[in-house]
């Protein structure tokens, strides 16, 4: 078997093509991912005309609002770009230099003064986007309603203050500022206990009666105007998230990433590689003669997963060491993800000489790899909770059968600690490995 | 016509073959044989089990039915079963190891190398690739890789199929030198004229029966009205005569 192996890889590097593949490509996915994953993420790029005067208060209910403040809130997710004017905006937008505008009227800061009296007329706020681009247009849709969400928050926040605070004064008493002048505010605290002072000086009889009604009524409106105050305050941030995490603990995004991107790389190399290697034989006529007494048909099939593992295993561990000068990987882990990138790599050859086997032919076998591990591995990817409980089953099912998503979950099982741990995966890949070497022996037969 | 082969036990004997693949007969009740240093042309119309024949006689393929006796048998397919991105000394060498861990020939991989490097003629090729190697060189590896462990009956399909006559000369001079050392040679050709130059005997399969034992002579005497100087002709009579 050793010879076989070794013929194999005399064969992988006289081609010059292939053996520059299979040592560039885990180089260049490993800067290019580990490049992209460093990169911080660019902001969606959003036009902002003020038109509100610079210097005018927005005060409300006793509370300021800055207007560089709603101007902060607004530009927290997205890149603010100033514009002068509603033309300016709408021009960066038509240009692609933002992908939306946003114009504060003139008239913000009254409308927003004007949500603490009697008579509120909400300030309406002009959006501009670029409608040719669908996906885009979703994006910005997303964008622009969590800027408003985080202005309206902050507004509304603001708002429940005031009132709080108007609500203290009529209960408490105390002092504000109405046009320029002092007022004083007895409170309905206060005034029931004044009340209360007079009422023992007064003769029983109508007016006595109407004092006492007057008492009730401030005792009445003090009691229920006390749980007033944490109602505004729950109005403003109604639904609060608590987030509770159940089942095993999911991998971080950057480990799953990168188990993604060795996952593929692994995958689309070893299948390919062997499954090429596999119907080479049969092209190069070399199997009848080889099985002639020379070497039985199972030890040719374990040649051919060893040199899917071999390379597998090399390809998989340059892509994954370059993706660690990029990104933290645990070093001290290395035992398990080493065995992770094993395993998985034999996975992936067992079932490359199948298809080799089974297809016979290098063109119908790279074919066949493609159109079959292509999507296989991106189903393997859909949440289970994104589609419904029939086709979550057959997904399941089909990344169940095929070595992709086991090996994802070893690699990241192996990078992190996680719930279950690789062991699992690793058996998974195991079984997987005897079906897909059993079926290669059944396909050999007719080889 | 049945021809025996006069006072010589067979180097490899084949008793009532029969093959059939997927209930189509391939071979039925074949008897066939080869004497020691004897050359024994096989021909037939295409698809008349040739191949099989030399398949079962390889111990390649197993028989429905029948029995093959021979002991040092080896095969060559009619294409080169051989790996072209490798060099001549590397086909070579990985066959070499592969017979010897097989044990079937205790002679050292490199030696075994050496020699057929020579006996090829292709020495100064050594570290060519096979694929850039003519056809005719080609079979002559092809060939060497089936005499490495030292058989008393080659076996080999179609062996100048695709060669023009210059090359097919030079092969020939290179079998025959092997014959000559006392291999035993069994050979399938659609060629009449190669058989009747370089075979002893020659066996006609039609339709997955032997119809025909003999010498070339013999074959123009079976043939009434087949003219005597042309053994094509009489080949072509002969079958139509037995209703092929």
């Amino acid at each position: 078997m050793r010879w076989l192996l070794l013929k194999d890889l005399q064969i992988l590097r006289r081609s010059p093509l292939q053996l520059a593949l299979l040592v560039i490509y885990p180089i260049v996915i490993a800067l290019l991912v580990g490049f992209a994953m460093t990169r911080d993420s660019e902001q969606t790029k959003v036009a902002l005309y003020n038109a509100m005067p610079a210097s005018e208060p927005l005060g409300f209910g006793g509370e300021e609002v800055d207007g560089n403040e709603i101007r902060d809130q607004l530009c927290e997710r997205v890149e603010c770009l100033e514009a002068d004017s509603t033309g300016q905006a709408r021009n960066m937008v038509e240009s692609g230099e933002a992908t939306a505008a946003v114009i504060l009227p003139e008239d913000t800061g009254d409308r927003i003064r004007s949500l603490a009296s009697l008579n509120p007329d909400p300030p309406v706020i002009q959006i501009i986007v670029n409608g040719s681009d669908t996906v885009e247009n979703q994006v910005t849709d997303d964008q622009i309603e969590a800027m408003l969400g985080e202005a309206n928050l902050l507004l509304a926040k603001r708002l429940s203050e005031g009132a709080k605070e108007y609500l203290d004064l009529i209960l408490q008493g105390g002092s504000f500022e109405f046009f320029g002048q002092e007022i004083e505010v007895l409170g309905l605290q206060k005034s029931e206990q004044i009340l209360k002072k007079i009422e023992p000086k007064v003769p029983a009889g109508t007016d006595r009666q109407e004092l006492e009604r007057a008492i009730r009524f401030a005792g009445l409106a003090t009691d229920n105007l006390d749980l007033a105050g944490p109602l505004l305050t729950a109005i403003s941030e109604p639904i609060r998230a608590d987030k509770v995490e159940v089942g095993d603990e999911a991998p971080s995004l950057d480990t799953f990433a990168i188990g993604v991107t060795v996952a593929f790389a692994l995958m689309f190399m070893t299948v390919l590689l062997v499954a090429g290697s596999m119907a080479l034989e049969r092209e190069e006529n070399a199997f009848t003669r080889l099985t002639a007494g020379l070497v039985s048909r199972l030890q040719i099939l374990m040649a051919k997963v060893g040199l899917g593992t071999v390379v597998g295993f090399c390809i998989s561990l340059i892509l994954l060491v370059g993706l660690g000068l990029f990104v933290g990987i645990e070093w001290g882990r290395a035992p398990y993800w080493l065995l992770a990138l094993v395993f998985g790599a034999a996975a992936f050859a067992a079932a490359g000489s199948a298809l080799g086997a089974a297809a016979r032919e290098i063109r119908a076998a790279t074919l066949a790899a493609v159109m079959i591990c292509l999507p296989v591995a991106l189903l393997s990817l859909i949440p289970d909770d994104a589609v419904g409980p029939a086709i979550e089953t057959a997904i399941n099912l089909g990344s169940a059968i095929f070595p992709f998503r086991p090996t994802l979950d070893a690699i990241t099982g192996g990078l992190e600690v996680s719930g279950s741990g690789i062991w699992l995966s690793l058996l998974h890949l195991t079984l997987l490995t005897g079906a897909y070497g059993a079926l290669a022996r059944l396909a050999l037969r007719r080889f | 016509m049945d021809a025996q082969l006069p006072g010589k036990s067979p180097a490899l004997a084949a008793r009532g073959v029969s093959k059939s693949f997927d209930g189509r007969q391939a071979l039925g009740g074949v008897d066939f044989e080869v004497g020691p240093g004897e050359v024994v042309a096989l021909i037939g119309p295409n698809g008349a089990g040739k191949t099989t024949l030399l398949s079962i006689l390889a111990g390649i393929s197993e028989p429905d039915s029948g029995e093959v006796e021979g002991e040092g048998v080896a095969w060559v397919p009619q294409q080169a079963a051989l790996y072209r991105r490798l060099s001549v000394r590397e086909n070579l060498i990985l066959f070499a190891r592969l017979q010897h861990d097989a044990g079937q020939t205790s002679e050292k991989p490199e030696a075994m190398v050496a020699r057929m490097l020579e006996l090829t003629g292709l020495g100064d090729r050594a570290d060519d690739r096979v694929g850039t190697l003519s056809g005719g060189n080609q079979q002559r590896v092809n060939i060497a890789i089936g005499l490495m462990a030292g058989p008393s009956v080659l076996l080999l399909d179609e062996p100048s199929v695709g060669l023009d006559p210059a090359q097919r000369e030079r092969l020939w001079t290179f079998i025959l030198g092997l014959v000559a050392a006392g291999t035993a040679l069994a050979f399938s050709t659609h060629d009449i004229q190669e058989a009747e130059r370089y075979a002893e005997r020659i066996v006609v399969v039609a339709e997955g029966e032997r119809i025909f034992n003999g010498t070339a002579d013999e074959l123009r005497r079976a043939v009434e009205s087949g003219r005597p100087d042309d053994l094509e002709s009489s080949f072509l009579s002969y079958l139509r005569s037995r209703g092929h």
